[in-house]
């Protein structure tokens, strides 16, 4: 979704990155700074230290960047035309994460706060469901696994 | 006979051993290859929680398989 923000008048476009590097929740907040922008919203996903019982030291993420970031595409498009905004980014990691990294990012600017928490929420759902990307619990018992794939395993042997 | 490039990822590649290999096969779906490759991938969920993308781009299971393609095979996905 590319379009002109009121001021500057800059091309500005919705963007989705996928990245082995740390999240910088304030950089990429400035990025969305815009002087029609009277809301902003952000989620923010970490890596917990429990997952159904288990501890968890560190969570390993794997992407197919290049269907990520079409299908990605999509998702900022359709949460565009579903909640008009101004501008909306997402950076997701990969690689080997520590508890309390950031692991996932959204941030929506818009006129209004109703269209920055909606289309925010949209994406952030829509990205979990749909994005190519995968992730492996590392647990303090030594052992690891993949994140819903666990009636996959139990058809494997 | 159709020459498919096939393609694992994570959990699927820990199960095949292998990221990527061609096969030279009867298929005519996206999901003939997930059938085919069982053996390799080790998944018996074909349709409920795993994806497909041909050539990079996200399909259905009933999507026909032209000779040459790469046939991408996404276990259940978890971003966030």
């Amino acid at each position: 979704m590319t379009r002109y923000c009121s001021f500057p008048r800059l091309l500005v476009a919705d963007v989705i990155r996928v990245t082995a590097d740390p999240i910088d929740p304030d950089d990429l907040r400035r990025e969305l700074f815009d002087p029609a922008a009277g809301g902003y919203c952000a989620f923010e996903g970490w890596v917990r230290n429990e997952n159904e019982g288990h501890t968890v030291l560190k969570l390993e993420y794997e992407a197919y960047e290049p269907v990520a970031v079409t299908e990605g595409e999509k998702i900022l498009a359709e949460a565009a035309k579903k909640y008009p905004h101004l501008q909306a980014h997402c950076v997701h990691r990969t690689g080997l994460l520590e508890v309390g990294e950031c692991a996932v990012w959204v941030g929506v600017a818009s006129a209004h706060r109703d269209e920055a928490f909606r289309a925010c929420r949209y994406i952030i759902d829509e990205l979990k469901h749909r994005l190519p990307i995968w992730k492996k619990e590392h647990y303090a018992d030594g052992h690891s696994g993949w994140v819903n794939c666990e009636r996959c395993a139990e058809h494997s042997s | 006979m159709k020459t498919i490039t096939v393609r694992y990822f994570a959990l699927f590649r820990e199960q095949a051993g292998v990221d990527e290999e061609t096969l030279t096969l009867e298929a005519s779906t996206a999901a003939d290859i997930f059938e085919f490759t069982k053996p390799r991938h080790g998944s018996a969920e074909p349709s409920g929680h795993c994806k497909v993308a041909i050539n990079d781009v996200m399909a259905d299971w009933s999507t026909p398989v032209e000779d040459g393609d790469t046939v991408l095979l996404f276990p259940p996905v978890a971003g966030g």
